[in-house]
C-alpha cells in the first residue's frame, strides 16, 4: 500500500491519457535511447521521493506494512487457532487466564488465545476496510467525474443526491444499509463504502471544477482538443491527488467504521471469526475484571488507523502543488 | 495580399448581477491581411486579451455578451457553433499564452501534449505522430527533442516550455496565430529568442500573427501595423513606422516615452504615465484616458472623441500630439510626455 499509492498518481495520469485514444499508448513507450535518470520524471515519482524522506511517512508506512503483513501472514504468525477454546478448563466466572509464557496476551472469555485472535482480526479489518474504500472510491470517482465534467444539470442532480447522502451521519447510514441488507459481510462492506461516496464525489468535483478553469485547459481548448479528451487526459489526472490522499485517509476511517459496525453487532454472520470491533463488544462485560480484553483490540484498531492517517497526511504534503516547483 | 481577419465593432461585456455590464471591449475594429503581423498594444485591463479570446471563441458562454463581427476569410466566426469553432482552432486559429508553465499540463509528458494536437487535427498516430512531434520540437529550437519528448513540463526551462507551446500552436500550420504576451514571463535574453522564433515561423508558414503586448519595444521589432488600445477601445491605429515616428495619441506618446533608452543620460529618470489604468472615465461621458492625460481639454471630459480616419492612421483624440512639421522644435515623444 505504502509503495503503490504515489506510483498510482503517475499511473493514473498516463492511464487517463491512454483511455482517450489507443494512439497514446505508443507515444508513451520510451524511445530506446537511454537517457539520464531524471528523464521522464513524473510528478508522482517526485512525490514518492519526497515521501521517502519524510519520517512521518516512513512511520505510517511501517505501521501500514505491519498491519498488512499481519493480515496476510496471520495463519503463520498466530501461535494457536483463533477459534479453538484452548484454555476452556482454566476459565472461572469473572476471571480468565492472564498473560503467560505460552499465551502472551492471555485468553478471552471463552478461553481462546487472545494474541491469535488479535492477529487474525487484522484480516477482517483489512479486507472489509479496503473493499469498502474501493467501493466508495470507485462510485465517488464516477459521480465526481460526471458532475465535474458536465456541470449544469448533471452536476446539480449528482450533487443533490450526494448532499442527501452527506446529510445523513455516515455511521447511521452504514447501520441502515447493514440492517437493510442483513447480517452479511457484503452488507458491512457496502454500508461503509456507500457512506464514503460523498467525500470522494465532492472532493473530485471541486478539484475538477477548479482545474477546468486552469491555463492548460484553456491552452488545450485553444488547440481545438475535444471535451472528452480535455476531461479524461487533462482535468481528471490533475484532480486525482487530493482524492488519492483522501483514499488513504478513508482507509483509516473505514477500519474504524467496520469495527464500530461490528461493535454494534452488524458484521459477518459467523461469530467465530475474530473481528476487533466484536472483540471489543464482547469485552464490555468484563471491563472491570479484564480490561486488557478491551484495551488490546482497541490498540490494534488505533495502530491500523494511525498508520493510514500518517501515510495519508504525508502523502498530502508530498503531493502539495505548493511544494512542487 | 488578401484579407484574412476582419474584426468589426467587436463588443464584449461581462454581465454582473444587479449592476450594469462591465464592458471589456467596446467597439473594437481591426483587420489583418494574410501573413501580416499586427500588434495589439495596451496596459493590463485595456481589453486586448479579451479581444483575442473573443476571436478564438474561448470566452465562457455564461455571463458574457459578445457583439459585432469577426470574419475569418468570409466566415463569420461569432455565428459558428461551438463544435465548428473547435474544428477551426488548431488548423486555422491558434494561440500562444503568457505563462508557459501553467499553460502546459503538469502530469503529461511534452510528447503526449504535442502528439495530442497531431492526433486531433492531422490524424497522425503512433510512430508517425511521435516523429512529427520530435520534428516540431526540433524546429522550435528545443535541443535533444527525442529526449525532451519524454520529459514533463517542470523539467524544462521557461524558454523551452514556451517553445514547446509554440510548437503545439504551429503544429497544424494555422492561418492565424495569436500570441498573448508570449514573452512576459520570460527572461530578457530568452524574450528576444522567442520573438525571433515567432518571426521565423510566421514567415516560413505564411501565418498571420496578432501580437498582444504592453511592450512597444516588442512591437517595434515585429509588427507591420499597430493597434493601441485603452479602456476597451482602439485609440490609435497606424503602421509601425508612422506610429513610432509620430505618435499622435497622448497615450501612445506616453507609452513610447516610458521605454528606457540606451542613448539617454544615465540619470534621466523614466517617464511614466501618471495614474493607473483603473482611473477610467466611462466612454459614454468622455475620453477614458482623460483622467491621466496631460493634454486634457475640458471637452475631453464631456464628450468622447470618435475614431477619425487621418489617412495614414486612425486616431481617437480631441487634442492629439502635434505633427512634427507643424512645430519647428520637433518635440520628441519623450519631451512631449514630460
Amino acid at each position: 500500500m505504502a509503495d503503490s499509492d504515489p506510483e498510482a498518481t503517475a499511473g493514473g495520469g498516463s492511464a487517463g491519457g491512454a483511455a482517450v485514444d489507443g494512439g497514446v499508448a505508443v507515444a508513451e513507450k520510451p524511445a530506446p535511447a537511454p537517457g539520464p535518470a531524471e528523464v521522464g520524471q513524473s510528478l508522482g515519482r517526485e512525490a514518492f521521493r519526497r515521501l521517502r524522506r519524510n519520517p512521518v511517512a516512513i512511520g505510517g508506512a511501517v505501521l501500514v506494512l505491519l498491519f498488512v503483513l499481519v493480515a496476510i501472514l496471520a495463519p503463520l504468525l498466530a501461535p494457536y487457532d483463533p477459534v479453538d477454546q484452548i484454555l476452556k478448563d482454566q476459565i472461572r466466572p469473572g476471571s480468565f487466564p492472564g498473560p503467560s509464557h505460552e499465551h502472551w496476551l492471555g485468553s478471552d472469555s471463552l478461553g481462546r488465545d487472545e494474541l491469535s485472535r488479535i492477529l487474525f482480526g487484522a484480516r477482517q479489518s483489512l479486507l472489509v476496510g479496503v473493499l469498502a474504500t474501493t467501493v466508495g472510491f470507485a462510485v465517488g470517482l464516477l459521480l465526481g467525474t460526471l458532475a465535474g465534467a458536465f456541470g449544469g444539470w448533471v452536476d446539480n442532480l449528482v450533487m443533490r443526491v450526494v448532499d442527501i447522502l452527506l446529510s445523513v451521519p455516515s455511521l447511521l447510514l452504514a447501520i441502515s444499509i447493514a440492517a437493510l441488507l442483513g447480517q452479511r459481510l457484503i452488507s458491512v462492506t457496502l454500508a461503509v463504502g456507500v457512506a464514503q461516496v460523498p467525500i470522494f464525489a465532492r472532493l473530485l468535483r471541486g478539484t475538477m471544477l477548479a482545474e477546468r478553469e486552469s491555463d492548460y485547459v484553456l491552452a488545450a481548448r485553444s488547440l481545438g482538443i475535444r471535451r472528452r479528451s480535455i476531461v479524461l487526459s487533462h482535468v481528471l489526472p490533475n484532480s486525482l491527488s487530493p482524492v488519492l490522499v483522501q483514499g488513504t485517509l478513508s482507509l483509516a476511517t473505514a477500519i474504524v467504521d467496520v469495527a464500530a459496525l461490528s461493535f454494534l453487532g452488524l458484521s459477518g454472520a459467523d461469530p467465530d471469526v475474530p473481528e476487533w470491533g466484536r472483540m471489543l463488544a464482547e469485552s464490555q462485560t468484563f471491563l472491570s475484571t479484564a480490561p486488557r480484553l478491551a484495551f488490546l483490540p482497541c490498540t490494534a484498531i488505533v495502530i491500523a488507523a494511525l498508520g493510514f492517517t500518517l501515510l495519508g497526511e504525508s502523502l498530502r504534503e508530498a503531493l502539495d502543488p505548493k511544494l512542487r516547483r | 495580399m488578401s484579407r484574412l481577419l476582419d474584426v468589426t465593432d467587436l463588443r464584449v461585456a461581462f454581465t454582473r448581477r444587479g449592476r450594469p455590464d462591465m464592458r471589456a471591449v467596446d467597439g473594437v475594429s481591426f483587420w489583418l491581411d494574410e501573413g501580416e503581423t499586427v500588434g495589439l498594444v495596451g496596459e493590463s485591463g485595456s481589453g486586448k486579451s479579451v479581444t483575442s479570446l473573443a476571436v478564438m471563441g474561448l470566452l465562457p458562454r455564461r455571463g458574457v455578451r459578445v457583439g459585432g463581427r469577426v470574419d475569418l476569410q468570409g466566415r463569420s466566426l461569432l455565428e459558428l457553433s461551438p463544435n465548428q469553432m473547435r474544428d477551426l482552432r488548431g488548423p486555422e486559429l491558434a494561440m500562444v499564452f503568457q505563462d508557459p508553465l501553467s499553460s502546459l499540463n503538469p502530469v503529461l509528458t511534452i510528447g503526449l501534449q504535442v502528439t495530442e494536437v497531431l492526433r486531433r487535427h492531422r490524424g497522425l498516430r503512433g510512430d508517425a505522430a511521435r516523429k512529427e512531434a520530435t520534428r516540431l520540437l526540433d524546429r522550435v529550437g528545443i535541443p535533444d527533442p527525442s529526449r525532451r519528448i519524454r520529459e514533463y513540463p517542470h523539467q524544462l526551462s521557461g524558454g523551452m516550455r514556451q517553445r514547446a507551446l509554440i510548437a503545439m500552436a504551429v503544429a497544424c500550420r494555422p492561418r492565424l496565430l495569436i500570441a498573448d504576451e508570449p514573452t512576459t514571463a520570460l527572461d530578457v535574453t530568452i524574450q528576444a529568442q522567442i520573438l525571433e522564433l515567432l518571426r521565423e515561423l510566421v514567415t516560413e508558414q505564411g501565418t498571420a500573427l496578432v501580437l498582444i503586448t504592453h511592450d512597444l519595444g516588442v512591437v517595434a521589432g515585429l509588427c507591420d501595423r499597430v493597434n493601441v488600445m485603452y479602456g476597451g477601445r482602439i485609440v490609435e491605429q497606424a503602421d509601425r513606422r508612422t506610429l513610432f515616428a509620430e505618435p499622435r495619441h497622448p497615450y501612445t506618446g506616453g507609452l513610447l516615452a516610458s521605454i528606457p533608452r540606451l542613448d539617454s543620460a544615465g540619470d534621466v529618470p523614466l517617464t511614466p504615465i501618471p495614474g493607473s489604468p483603473t482611473d477610467l472615465l466611462a466612454w459614454e461621458i468622455g475620453c477614458a484616458f482623460a483622467p491621466r492625460c496631460q493634454r486634457r481639454l475640458d471637452e475631453c471630459q464631456t464628450r468622447a472623441p470618435e475614431l477619425s480616419d487621418e489617412g495614414v492612421r486612425r486616431l481617437r483624440c480631441h487634442n492629439p500630439l502635434p505633427l512634427r512639421q507643424e512645430s519647428t522644435s520637433a518635440p520628441t515623444a519623450t519631451e512631449v510626455a514630460r
